[in-house]
């Protein structure tokens, strides 16, 4: 195998998106995701099951696509990897199982690595300078909201928190839905936030009190936003006034993104650690990567977000998790490993 | 020569082949877990372990057989996930076979005969049920009806025999699959899992990692 510069087909199956992709080395080959995104629509969240099943009829086209994109044939590939988790776990097992299978049928080795994890990689790709470390990566999507502190991609990544509740960008779909705006609701909070004013309510931000933040310094919590914000509406609504909608929803988000950039920044000047890295689909949020952009200059932190289709779930962050785990000359995963729906950060590799 | 897997109730994955002259069905290699919560973590052992038992290399296949349920769904998917990643890897046929039918051409070529109803389990207070009547011309099970479900306490009546069934053997579905192959019976079923229920519909809380 080319260890300098592996060429590795990686799978992506642990929510909604469906990712394939292909990467040689650092190089970026090919990425390509279908979305179940629209089934899930009309339940205003992702089924599990229904994520299940797309995965199992996406998985063959969309990894014909990726051999199509990046001009190989799978005879070429010197590894394959796969999210063996976190995630749903009917929808990891689709990828596991298909991997395995592709695995034994070309005689490669099978890395299994870890989803979020595989976001922090997804840096590395494309990218002129290296991946500096340690950095701080906050990750937030549909699915988690993260904060990590990665000494060493490969070898050394700490969860510093996670949501106790609702994920950020489930938060956007909550609210959204409660102001009768349609999923997904991040662009939708976006579209009618556009001309609010951001700090017309001030609406909480959780676990940030004195009291919380000796449990919970870089934890973050959003459903006590959630139900501020039903209540705001609930009591404009009863004294029968109306809902300024753009001030509500610029106002929800600038609660969502102080506390999440606040706590990444946080972090980094805890641990004295200049480097933050943004990742994750709830990244999309312009809002988000601006207020990033000002309070890490303001810091003396230097700021990386990955293009936005290397920021969403997908395949190519996992093949490149995978090359760089190879690179680091670590052996592939054995052939039993399962897939974990609340795998640990701290286990980088099955 | 055909790889064959199926995870309708357990793992079973086995290495067939069908001798051109004789028109004999072997079974090369088989093996399984009855194990229904494992589909993920020993399918890829297995195969491999299949075809080094069986002395064949993956580029020796003609295809890979699958079994498509019905069966919980998933395990279900692990297995027809595998066997289609499978055959894209080698670049051969993806074969998908009923998996009822497998265990009603097993019954019948083991020396069964008359009606028979297949019963396997659906969870949910519910069996999944195929009617059969006879073996064709070709060998091929004529299944009259289903699979489909029927609560567990109204099953109705078998006109012949009954047969409850907790495995689905790789090899019965390998070598169904062999045989239509050689009479020019395929596609044996749509390559869709039976899944025969719609699925449930409530968001899943996401994937959070809780320490
Ligand atoms: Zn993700």
């Amino acid at each position: 195998m080319n260890r300098d510069a592996p060429l590795v087909l990686g799978i992506e199956t642990s929510c909604d998106e469906t990712g394939v992709g292909v990467v040689r080395g650092t190089e970026l080959l090919a990425n390509v995701i279908a979305s179940s995104m629209e089934e899930h629509a009309r339940y205003g969240g992702v089924v599990p099951e229904v994520a299940a099943r797309a995965h199992l009829e996406a998985l063959g086209p969309t990894l014909a696509s990726a051999l199509a994109e990046a001009d190989i044939e799978l005879a070429d590939v010197d590894a394959i990897a796969v999210t063996n988790g976190p995630g749903l776990a009917g929808a990891l097992m689709v990828g596991v199982g298909a991997a395995k299978a592709l695995a034994v049928a070309l005689d490669r080795p099978l890395y299994a690595v870890n989803h979020l994890v595989g976001h922090v990689g997804a840096d590395l790709l494309d990218h002129e300078a290296p991946l500096e470390t340690p950095t701080v990566a906050l990750l937030v999507s549909g699915g988690h909201t993260s904060l990590l502190l990665v000494r060493d991609l490969v070898s050394d990544v700490e969860l510093l928190g996670e949501t106790i509740d609702d994920a950020a960008g489930e938060a956007f779909d909550k609210v959204a839905r409660l102001l009768g705006l349609p999923y997904p609701g991040g662009p939708e909070i976006d579209r009618v936030a556009i001309g609010g004013d951001p700090n017309a309510i001030r609406f909480p931000r959780g676990l940030t009190q004195p009291k919380d933040l000796a449990a919970h310094r870089y934890d973050f919590s959003f459903s006590g936003l959630k139900t501020a914000v039903a209540r705001w509406v609930e009591q404009r609504e009863a004294a029968g006034e109306p809902i300024p909608l753009a001030d509500v929803a610029a106002s929800f988000r600038e609660a969502v993104v102080d506390v999440l950039v606040g706590k990444a920044v946080a972090a980094c000047t805890d641990l004295g650690v200049p480097r933050l890295l943004l990742g994750g689909g709830v990244v999309a949020n312009a809002r988000l990567r601006e207020v990033a952009e000002e309070r890490a200059a303001a810091a003396g932190i230097a700021l990386r977000i990955p293009p936005f289709s290397l920021c969403t779930d997908n395949g190519a962050m996992i093949a490149e998790l995978g090359a760089q785990l190879i690179m680091a000359g670590h052996p592939p995963s054995s052939i039993d490993f399962g897939a974990d729906s609340t795998l640990p950060v701290t286990d980088i590799q099955a | 020569m055909l790889l064959a897997i199926d995870t309708s109730t357990g793992t079973s994955v086995a290495v067939v082949d069908r001798d051109a002259a004789s028109g004999e069905l072997r079974s090369l290699a088989e093996t399984g877990t009855v194990d229904t919560m494992r589909h993920a973590e020993v399918v890829g052992g297995f195969i491999r372990d299949a075809l080094a038992s069986a002395g064949v290399r993956a580029s020796d296949l003609s295809g890979v057989a699958a079994g498509m349920g019905p069966g919980p769904f998933t395990g279900l998917r692990v297995g027809i996930a595998a066997a289609h990643a499978f055959a894209l890897g080698i670049a051969k046929p993806f074969v998908p076979v009923v998996s009822h039918d497998a265990i009603a051409w097993s019954w019948y070529r083991d020396g069964g005969g008359g009606a028979l109803q297949v019963v396997t389990d659906a969870r949910r207070r519910e069996f999944a049920i195929s009617e059969y009547d006879r073996l064709d011309g070709d060998g091929l099970p004529v299944r009259t009806d289903g699979p489909r479900l029927v609560p567990r306490d109204d099953v109705p009546g078998a006109r012949g025999i009954r047969l409850d069934s907790a495995v689905v053997p790789a090899a019965a579905i390998g070598m169904l699959a062999e045989l239509a192959y050689a009479t020019g019976r395929l596609p044996l079923a749509d390559d869709a899992p039976l899944y025969l229920r719609a699925p449930d519909v409530t968001p899943s809380a996401g994937k959070r990692v809780l320490r």
